[in-house]
């Protein structure tokens, strides 16, 4: 099959009115008799299951949640962006486009970026109709703040907790269309796999969480919006529960996985304190605005802090390095987070880090106390040389911006974030890559699209803070409701599908029998001992650098997890009950076989692109070498019976709007 | 460090439950709470047991899935913080630990520690939302101005995780604190104000249907609340329900 993207024509700003101009709709009344299934309620799940509700389709919407309410969306901190240009900086859809582009390394597909940079400021017109409460100015409109990677404010919050009231805007729209029946909510069900019927998805497999039941539901459309793979890493950003079972379920039907090996590598997260780690935590991009990040100049000073002997606020100024102001001068600390995670990494690796693992750099906010604490002290009219005050001050500054995180760091880690400088250390927390999906958002599979984090399409190689947020409502509110028309005004006819279909009974039976089979197996060790395993090789050798040597040793020790899972995972409890070993089991079994596709995919990249950074390719300063003769391509890869023979086929990227040039921070 | 955990079993919702005792060993202060679980069941496991269920999953306190009554107290014995954000630095060598599931009638037991939350779910279904539908066309946003006062307060409401610790700790097992946070931000809000009066009614009535208690504003539970949502959110309600009793009547 040959990848058709299915852009239209016309010049980049016509592109989606022209579309939506000329896609077919589906009458009203015609709506009624159409069932679309939404897999995940985060923000694009969630988005699309309310707005295609509202539009009078019959909406069956799945979580493995107990409520729509918890889907991981609710943990992005920081913002959302939108072409707003209310602070009249020179914003507009153009630069938003423009940003997101070059912030993605030139690896996006310019109409999609196009289209989500056209309709981010109606995202904000909608979330406020509904009562999202964002931060205000004084005047009673709406406040923005800055982000990484661009030079305009056009980031709406609120407070550190925006992605919260984002998914609470798009939960009560989904409540208001449970009440009214037309989206019937199935909380604490996992889908497990696709049904297809005539080379069409018609429907899904979901097990019951809580009784264990296993039931078949159909639809003439099925919307996967199940969010990023990240946990493949065991240790990442992500909820426990975050998984890539839907999206590799429909991988294993036909649908194409693009770009898997794009991963976002977070700079600023709590270090990792021991084995017995279960997850890591972001400190929010905000935070880069006032800290510096050091760590020793000499070696010998960062030996002595590892080892206990010296404390941080010890050090001399000149015995510090503050390495991203050494080495971009021009963005400092706020370069872009890929940049930013590999300069920690280097001077990790380079044997000057800190905390006892040796891996963890400096966040200091002890310049922007004084800075903020002299600035309170002039504007009350205080002595802004006596130094206790002027540190107070400034500490009431620090703590009206970055309460809520400084409250989250200390409770964390036992120290206090206003007397010694933060520990962090880059850590997993978004995956570029996913199902590729064409123009409408649709798979490769007709009838079954992909939204949000689960689709490949707007962020490239490397997404810019608050875009996420931006993209997941954006798919949900403002792209699939349109598109979907366009497939399924061929289905007014086709009446309800039928569960008793065999696709259904076979399908069916074959996730029985592999539950079955974990049930059975009885094996020696624990699903998370296997998990643990996958989790250090990716990130040891298919992490924030890698070779062609790490790769397919890699790739080697990931099959040798999958033999060993398959033989010897012990799953307690039973089939048909709430049993959340045999939940794990399944996700885990899915991720020993992405985490092989991820590594064929960072190994044909030959290439460094934002956060895919092969060795082989840098310059001679070790910043990211591209490689545009070769690679400006999507990699989408077809799934043939083992992720190792996948098959590969290239979407060719064509820049007819942004000139491709090597990103430059310094 | 080491442990006595004294946890809730119940094998499902029909089945009685009862207290089992285990011991946990080399538990490190760095642990959170639930990682602390993490290898009581990963022992349970190789020694050929059940582990012991329990809700969790952004492990960072917003999600609001865990939920655990820990020693008597919802989320345990620090304020403000999810059971996710609990260490085990507030806990000593040779402590016992009494762990429960929330206890209410409306929030029945599905297996050992965790429970059936969806009448909260049932409770936003009757009101807790402005009727917008989505459209490309919506007024601009900064076209409707809100005091940055009321905004704040709104979002101090709006903060709530809906973990439900409101209802274990009060006697009643009331649900108040989180209806009337709901209420509360959208009647702040002009954009919720139009639909003010039937919401507070129907959010109310679908409460009480679901058989949680009454409120006796003993204030348990701004106590326990991990966000730390305020009791002024239920007097706003109660004005809400005043003010709409009299409309309606």
């Amino acid at each position: 099959m040959s990848l058709d993207a299915k852009i239209p024509e016309g010049p980049i700003d016509k592109k989606w009115i022209n579309h939506k101009n000329n896609i077919r709709l589906v009458n009203p009344a015609n709506k009624r008799s159409i069932d679309i299934i939404v897999v995940g309620t985060g923000l694009a799940g969630g988005s699309a299951a309310a707005s295609l509700a509202e539009m009078g389709y019959n909406v069956k919407a799945f979580c493995f949640q107990d409520s729509p309410r918890r889907a991981h969306s609710i943990a992005a901190q920081g913002g959302i962006n939108a072409a707003k240009n209310y602070q009249n900086d020179g914003d507009s859809t153009y630069r938003l486009f423009y940003d997101t582009v070059k912030g993605g390394d030139y690896r996006s597909r310019e109409a999609n970026v196009y289209r989500l940079a056209e309709v981010s400021a109606n995202i904000i017109d909608q979330c406020v109709a509904q009562g999202v409460p964002f931060a205000r100015e004084y005047g009673g409109m709406l406040d923005n703040r800055s982000f990484g990677g661009v030079q305009v404010s056009r980031t709406f919050y609120a407070k550190g907790q925006t992605g919260q009231q984002l998914l609470l805007g798009a939960y009560s729209a989904m409540s208001r269309q449970i009440g009214k029946g037309k989206i019937k909510m199935y909380n604490r069900h996992e889908m497990l796999d696709l049904v297809m019927v005539g080379g069409k998805a018609r429907g899904i497999i979901a097990r019951n969480l809580e009784t264990g039941e296993i039931e078949r539901h159909s639809a003439h459309a099925v919307v996967i919006a199940s969010g990023g793979y990240g946990n493949v890493f065991f240790l990442s950003t992500n909820a426990m529960g975050s998984n890539v079972t839907a999206s590799w379920k429909i991988h294993k039907k036909g649908a194409y996985f693009a770009n898997p090996c794009y991963t976002q590598i977070h700079p600023t997260c709590i270090p990792v304190s021991g084995d017995h780690q279960s997850k890591l935590t972001l400190m929010s991009e905000s935070l880069r605005n006032d800290g510096r990040i050091w760590v020793p100049k000499k070696k010998e000073d960062a030996e002595a802090i590892r080892a206990g002997k010296l404390k941080p606020t010890q050090l001399a100024e000149e015995d510090r390095d503050y390495y991203l102001e050494r080495r971009y001068p021009a963005f400092g600390n706020l370069v872009p987070r890929d940049v930013a995670s590999r300069a920690a990494k280097e001077r990790c690796d380079a044997g000057f880090g800190v905390n006892a693992t040796g891996e963890a750099v400096y966040l200091d906010f002890a310049a922007a106390i004084q800075r903020y604490g002299k600035e309170a002290a002039l504007v009350h009219g205080h002595d802004a040389n006596d130094k206790e005050l002027v540190t107070k001050l400034g500490k009431e500054a620090i703590k009206a911006k970055y309460g809520n995180l400084f409250q989250m760091y200390e409770k964390i880690v036992a120290q206090n974030p206003y007397e010694t400088p933060m520990m962090i250390y880059p850590a997993v927390h978004y995956t570029m890559g996913g199902i590729w999906v064409d123009y409408n958002l649709m798979t490769t599979i007709p009838g079954c699209y992909a939204a949000g984090e689960a689709n490949f399409s707007d962020h490239g190689a490397n997404r810019l803070g608050a875009s996420a947020l931006m993209q997941g409502l954006a798919d949900g509110y403002f792209v699939l409701p349109y598109t979907i028309g366009d497939y399924l005004a061929d289905d007014i006819r086709t009446g309800e599908i039928s569960t008793d279909l065999p696709e259904f009974a076979e399908a069916e039976k074959e996730v029985k029998d592999r539950l079955s089979f974990f049930i059975n197996n009885k094996g020696t060790h624990s699903v998370d001992h296997f998990h643990k395993r996958l989790g250090k090789v990716m990130w040891d050798k298919v992490g924030m650098a890698r070779n062609a040597q790490g790769l397919t040793e890699a790739i080697a020790e990931i099959r040798q997890i999958r033999d060993e899972f398959w033989k010897d995972v012990r799953v307690p409890g039973e089939l048909n009950e709430f049993n959340q070993e045999l939940e794990k089991a399944g996700r885990v079994a899915d991720f020993l076989e992405l985490a092989e596709l991820f590594a064929k995919d960072a190994l044909q990249r030959e290439e460094s692109c934002g956060g895919h950074f092969r060795e082989e390719s840098q310059t001679e300063e070790g910043e990211a070498k591209r490689d545009d003769e070769n690679f400006t391509y999507v990699a989408a890869w077809e799934y043939t019976g083992d992720p190792g023979e996948a098959k590969l086929h290239k979407e060719e990227l064509n820049y007819e709007n942004i000139e491709l040039k090597q990103r430059s921070y310094k | 460090m080491d442990l006595t955990l004294k946890i809730w079993r119940q094998k499902n919702a029909q089945a009685k439950g009862k207290m089992e005792t285990y011991p946990v060993k080399d538990i490190s202060e760095d642990m959170s709470f639930l990682e602390m679980l993490d290898v009581l069941n990963e022992q349970l496991i190789n020694d050929g047991k059940e582990p012991v269920a329990f809700d969790h999953d952004c492990r960072e306190g917003i999600c609001g899935m865990c939920s655990l009554y820990i020693n008597g107290q919802a989320h345990g014995p620090d304020r403000e913080i999810t059971t996710c954000q609990l260490h085990m630095r507030s806990f000593k060598n040779g402590d016992t630990i009494v762990i429960e599931p929330w206890r209410a009638a409306a929030f029945p037991v599905i297996k050992d520690l965790v429970t059936d939350r969806s009448a909260f779910d049932r409770i936003m279904n009757a009101g807790g939302f402005v009727s917008v539908n989505t459209s490309g066309n919506t007024i601009d946003a900064n076209s409707i101005p809100i005091p940055k006062h009321d905004a704040d307060k709104a979002f101090d409401a709006a903060t709530c995780i809906g973990c439900g610790a409101c209802v274990a700790s009060c006697k009643n097992a009331s649900a108040m604190l989180f209806t009337s946070a709901k209420v509360s931000q959208l009647a702040l809000l002009p954009q919720g104000k139009v639909e003010a009066h039937e919401r507070v009614m129907n959010m109310v009535h679908q409460m009480d249907e679901e058989g949680f208690g009454n409120c006796t504003n003993t204030g348990a539970c701004e106590v326990e609340c991990p966000k730390g949502i305020s009791l002024e959110n239920i007097a706003r309600m109660n004005r809400e329900y005043l003010s709409a009793s009299l409309v309606s009547e």
